[in-house]
């Protein structure tokens, strides 16, 4: 069991406010990750339910128990750390079992949970080694394996990978996601990357300032942003953001079309007329830079290869029913 | 040193100041070990002759040489003992978020900064003295007997006043070490469940393992020669009972003006020092591997 539920949570350091105020509940079982740009809050906040910092009002609840004014040993949940915060002198067996031996378990259970976890991580091989001499793939296991052989109520994820190469990184990523789901154990991830986000999520919370912007599957998030904010942080290449007379002319202060859903013409057709500035040529797919009056540079996802290169005119057509109306305030009109 | 050429230059460069300081380290040793081998007494002047090992037999099998080196051997232990001890509390200690702590900083470092004829001295006479000590005053203000220091505990003294210098320095070593503890290790540790104690004795003191290596080396190479501190206070009394090596080779050129024997005892001293040390590389100096 391992649900968590933030109400009215607030964190200030002297004057300023780093989180006014976060309801927020997260259901046993689920991944959750807290995505958002650096300094937003998500690692704070992460940090406030691990009890590594103390809150300045609201309450956390496990399990349906406030856990506020209790250490981070007593919660009962177990973090991995970005930097891994292996213990470096202790073998990686010690590494893992040792929370289990401040927990004063027998000698023998702790050694037949350390190879339990070992072989889950597929770390049997390295139990003697020190972390030193592992590549950072098996650092970064032996510090997952310390966190799921206490059998926490719920992990906690502190930008776990980005430490690792790009490869490493999907590779891990995929790994994570399985582990969460044969366990069953919920999990928080607070990440920078909106790709990880939107591969690992059950349910995304993205935060800005502090403050939670939306709540939702990634799905949710990327078909229904609520407000500006979301639109552009979710989705990549980034949502075409338009304003002026083009999006007046739609009732709105601003419009957002995805890349993704933009027909390029190259017969005189289309909704805009505009001059392609760049041509990133993937194979699969090519992304346009193209420069449309009245609307500045707008990004066209096309799918493989269509022989356009700069200084082309072509023709935008967005699909209208993907076209997503923000107002004045930036939220979304629906 | 990449090409075969520039290995070359380097050497060229290179060999002027390693020619000096090999000069330097050989000829004086060298002349020591010539001397050692002489009858050569200040008393009687031009008439050196040489005598072979005879130095060396009555320098190593003089009563005062072994206790003299059980002396020595004592103090650069307990000075260790303590300096490292002391040193980890200390250190503890400064690396608390406190009021001051530059301005306290300062001060705990400062007796490293005295030179240590002055404070032997300051120690003989306005601490330890038993008439006019500040520690006789303690005692007789509580109404005991104050202890004369230098009669009763001649070894302990000069240990006590040679620790207080050393204690700085270790303190300084480690704290800097303590320092470089890994902020999210520490948060590692509290999630873990691991409380003060065990925190200092499975995380910290393993972390603090290559520093205080390092203070048991540099504070050997200086322990082994304490001169002043014993000249000063005890000047190796009463009888030998505070005389270590470096004071015994002392008292053999310049009290005894037997050159040759001195000379001899440096000798000795110098293949005891790098016993020492190679006994100390071989115990912890696994630790300054990476």
């Amino acid at each position: 069991m391992g649900s968590i539920q933030l109400k009215g949570v607030t964190k200030t350091f002297g004057n300023t406010s780093v989180i006014p105020h976060v309801d927020l509940s997260v259901e046993d079982g689920s991944f959750v990750v807290f995505v958002g740009p650096s300094g937003c809050g998500k690692s704070t906040l992460l940090r406030l339910i691990a009890g590594l910092e103390d809150t300045s009002g609201g309450e956390i609840l496990i399990d349906g128990r406030n856990v506020v004014n209790e250490g981070p040993a007593k919660r009962g949940l177990s973090m991995v750390f970005q930097s891994y915060a292996l213990y470096p002198h202790m073998s990686v067996r010690n590494n893992i079992g040792f929370g289990l031996k401040m927990a004063g378990l027998p000698k023998s259970e702790i050694a037949a949970k350390v190879e339990h976890a070992a072989g889950i991580l597929n770390l049997t091989p390295y139990l003697e080694r020190k972390p030193r001499e592992l590549s950072g793939g098996q650092r970064q296991r032996v510090a997952i394996g310390r966190a799921i052989v206490r059998e926490p109520k719920a992990f906690l994820f502190d930008e776990p990978l980005s430490n690792l190469d790009a490869a490493l990184r999907v590779q891990m990523r995929l790994e994570i996601a399985r582990l969460q789901k044969s366990l069953g154990t919920t999990a928080i991830y607070v990440t920078h990357d909106q790709v990880e986000a939107m591969t690992m999520a059950d349910k995304i919370v993205v935060l800005n300032a502090g403050r939670v912007e939306q709540v939702g599957s990634p799905i949710d998030l990327y078909e229904r942003p609520d407000n500006l904010f979301v639109a552009g942080f979710i989705g990549s290449p980034k949502m075409n953001l338009i304003e002026g007379p083009i999006a007046a002319g739609l009732g709105a202060k601003t419009i957002g079309a995805r890349p993704e859903h933009i027909t390029v013409t190259t017969d005189g057709t289309g909704t805009w007329q505009g001059t392609i500035s760049v041509a990133e040529h993937l194979g699969s797919d090519t992304f346009l830079y193209v420069d449309v009056p009245n609307a500045g540079t707008v990004t066209v996802r096309t799918q493989g290869e269509l022989g356009l290169k700069a200084g082309i005119t072509v023709g935008l057509t967005p699909d209208p029913a993907r076209i997503h109306r923000f107002d004045n305030a930036g939220k979304a009109i629906r | 040193m990449a090409t075969r050429q520039s290995t070359f230059l380097g050497r060229i460069l290179a060999a002027p100041s390693i020619l000096v300081l090999f000069l330097w380290m050989i000829v004086p040793l060298g002349m020591t070990i010539w001397f050692s081998l002489l009858r050569y007494n200040l008393l009687d002047p031009g008439n050196e002759s040489f005598i072979g090992a005879l130095n060396y037999e009555y320098f190593l099998t003089d009563p005062a040489f072994f206790t003299a080196l059980g002396n020595t051997l004592l103090l650069v232990g307990s000075v260790l003992l303590i300096t490292i001890v002391g040193g980890i509390l200390v250190a503890l200690l400064m690396d608390q978020p406190i009021f001051g702590q530059g301005v306290v900083r300062l001060f705990i470092i400062a007796p490293f900064f005295v030179m240590p004829t002055v404070s032997a001295l300051v120690w003989k006479n306005l601490l330890m003295h038993p008439v006019s000590g500040l520690f006789a005053w303690i005692a007789t203000s509580l109404g005991f007997q104050p202890v004369d220091w230098f009669s009763n505990a001649p070894l302990f003294s000069v240990i006590l006043i040679v620790a207080w210098q050393w204690l700085p320095f270790a303190a300084l070593i480690l704290l800097t070490a303590l320092q470089s503890l890994d902020g999210e290790q520490k948060e590692a540790a509290q999630m873990d469940g691991v409380g003060p104690f065990s925190f200092f004795f499975y995380i910290v003191l393993p972390h603090l393992a290559r520093a205080i290596t390092v203070v048991i080396l540099i504070e050997t190479i200086f322990l082994l020669s304490v001169f002043a501190e014993i000249f000063v206070t005890t000047g190796g009394g009463p009888g030998l009972a505070t005389t270590n090596i470096a004071f015994l080779v002392y008292a053999q050129a310049l009290l005894q003006y037997d050159v040759g024997g001195a000379s001899a005892g440096g000798i000795v001293a110098v293949v005891l020092a790098n016993i020492v040390a190679a006994f100390m590389v071989r115990l912890i100096g696994k630790n300054l591997e990476a």
